[in-house]
């Protein structure tokens, strides 16, 4: 639907008004309606971050595809790395609606001008680790992403539902993948437990940082962006997982993890933003490897998109 | 591992066709691995998307086919590389973009012929134990595989002058690795591989005409006679894939994933 359709007749102010009054009443924005400036490039830049994740979000996953212990297992792992390219686009198209290019929004990747989840700057040392990230990483991720599916952009809200469905899929592989390891040989259950171990805090770290000191969250929840705070969703994430921890059979590697009967949520223990801001910075343990992957990958395609380029033109010009 | 099936007896009619599994099998698993090796390194989130999709049927279809013949993981991963089946350019290692689509060319025709002939054989009811339902099957996913390997096969060689020289390098670098693939799979009788080879090779050449890319006329066969690879004579590369693909899973023994 059409919530506020530019109108040269009209003040900016009034198209700022009914942008609000659009918003408010949980309406859609569309990609022809006005928008403000800020609200276009705050989303391009959401969406634009969330598309790199994906795409950078494939190498840790892809690190394992041709080690992969079992036939069925390395079909779904392929799936799901094949599904997060597929995301990935979803996304770029979602960001595109908005004005940016893909081209722009890769060249902005590759140069670290525009960032991915901090999550993928970790490394996957074992099997076990994709397990790992199937439940914990990719649970992150939906309990971020399910809110976005009534987030006040259309596009992003429905890029945000096909995404969400085929999460929600692999990250029940994922966890079935550590039920597995967990109940297997003990050395199938220590790889397991270790890379729960590892995976657990950097996971917590991915709904960004305290909401005392998130720079974008009050203006990206007044215009229905985001509808829960970092620590809402992180304290939602949490209370998720215990249960499943213990279904698992594995532990979480904190010592202050314990249920508070008064709040009806768990306590957990003090994440370590330093290492947080580090890796943002690019001081994580992948951050090179992760950029420079992938800068290679589209340096080494640039003669294939050429030749696809100059093949449509030469078939454009032949055919009139 | 009780009896190993690479060298288990092909007198018997079950033999013949469990011979023929394998081998498309190790075809299938085989090429799925190298295309696997793309992920995250296309040249287009594009391709990321379509050649993890080829990857995962010929995936899909090696786990029926070597199901026919024992348990897929043990042949998979129990094996060493002298038992297996595959023609060996399905174990060429991916190089350039180039090089990966010229590879698919070259087998994504063999298998939609040979595929098409095996489920109309087993149509008419000539066909044998369980190769003609999942011919039937595969040959609709082979048949996108075909068309994405034209289509690519096109636009490098008539699209810049290094895409046309990188893809030409390549139709002559894998050229000698195609004769083995028209070898006879015992088994698959109902196939006129004479005929099978003739219509590949004129498939194949009506595409590189097309993309401006010149026939060679070398010959299909390198230091190998034809047919080394289903003989369990494999290239130098394949040791290390394996090395790979199966290290994991034997360092667990009886572990289940």
């Amino acid at each position: 639907m059409t919530a506020v359709t530019a109108d040269a007749h009209k003040a900016p102010q009034a198209y700022e008004a009914v942008f609000d009054a659009a918003v408010a009443a949980d309406e859609r924005i569309e990609p022809r309606d006005w928008m403000p400036e800020a609200y276009r490039a705050t989303l391009v830049r959401q969406i634009a971050q969330h598309a790199h994740s994906e795409i950078i979000g494939m190498q840790p996953e892809a690190n394992w595809i041709t080690r992969a212990p079992s036939l069925r297992r390395k079909a779904i792992l392929m799936a799901k790395v094949q599904d997060e390219a597929g995301h990935g686009l979803y996304l770029y198209s979602a960001a595109e609606t908005l004005g940016a290019s893909r081209d722009e929004l890769l060249d902005k990747l590759h140069s670290g001008r525009q960032k991915y989840s901090s999550i993928f700057n970790y490394p996957t040392l074992t099997w076990a680790d994709v397990g790992a990230i199937g439940w914990l990483v990719d649970g992150a991720a939906i309990t971020n992403q399910v809110p976005l599916c009534r987030c006040s952009y259309g596009p992003y809200a429905r890029a945000m539902i096909r995404v969400c469905k085929e999460e929600s899929f692999h990250q029940r592989q994922g966890y079935e993948s550590l039920l597995a390891l967990s109940r297997g040989t003990p050395e199938q259950h220590a790889m397991a437990q270790d890379a729960v171990d590892r995976w657990w805090w950097p996971s917590l770290m991915m709904f960004g940082p305290p909401d005392d000191e998130s720079a974008h969250s009050a203006q990206s929840m007044a215009w229905k962006i985001k509808r829960h705070s970092n620590d809402e969703l992180r304290q939602r994430f949490v209370d998720i997982c215990v249960p499943q921890a213990k279904a698992l059979g594995l532990t979480l590697p904190d010592p202050d993890l314990k249920w508070n009967e008064e709040r009806g949520q768990h306590d957990f223990g003090a994440i370590d933003w330093s290492e947080f801001r580090e890796v943002l910075k690019g001081n994580g343990p992948c951050n090179e490897q992760r950029i420079t992957q992938r800068r290679r990958a589209h340096e080494d395609g640039a003669w294939v998109r050429q030749a696809a380029a100059a093949y449509a033109a030469k078939h454009r010009e032949a055919t009139g | 591992m009780t009896t190993d099936p690479a060298t288990a007896s092909t007198t018997s009619p079950e033999g013949l066709a469990t011979a023929a599994a394998l081998a498309l099998g190790d075809d299938a698993l085989v090429l799925s691995h190298r295309l696997a090796e793309w992920a995250g390194h296309a040249p287009e989130l594009e391709e990321e998307v379509a050649l993890a999709n080829i990857a995962l049927d010929l995936l899909g279809q090696a786990r029926v086919l070597l199901s026919l013949v024992g348990d897929e993981d043990e042949l998979a991963y129990l094996r060493e590389e002298r038992a297996f089946r595959n023609a060996q350019l399905t174990e060429q290692p991916g190089g350039d973009f180039a090089a990966t689509i010229v590879r698919q060319l070259y087998f994504s025709t063999y298998q939609r012929l040979l595929y098409g002939r095996i489920a109309a054989a087993a149509g008419e009811g000539t066909g044998d134990g369980g190769l003609g339902g999942l011919a039937a099957k595969a040959v609709k996913e082979v048949a996108y595989h075909q068309d994405h390997a034209e289509q690519w096969t096109l636009r490098l060689g008539d699209g810049t002058e290094e895409s046309h020289r990188r893809t030409q390098a390549a139709v002559d670098a894998l050229w000698r690795f195609t004769g083995e693939l028209f070898q006879p799979l015992p088994g698959l009788d109902g196939v006129d591989w004479a005929e099978l080879e003739a219509d590949w090779l004129s498939s194949v050449t009506a595409v590189l005409d097309r993309a401006t890319l010149t026939v060679p006329d070398g010959p299909r066969t390198g230091a190998w006679r034809a047919g080394a690879g289903r003989q369990g004579l494999h290239t130098e590369s394949f040791g290390r894939m394996l090395a790979e693909m199966q290290h994991l899973h034997r360092s667990h023994p009886g572990a289940t994933w």
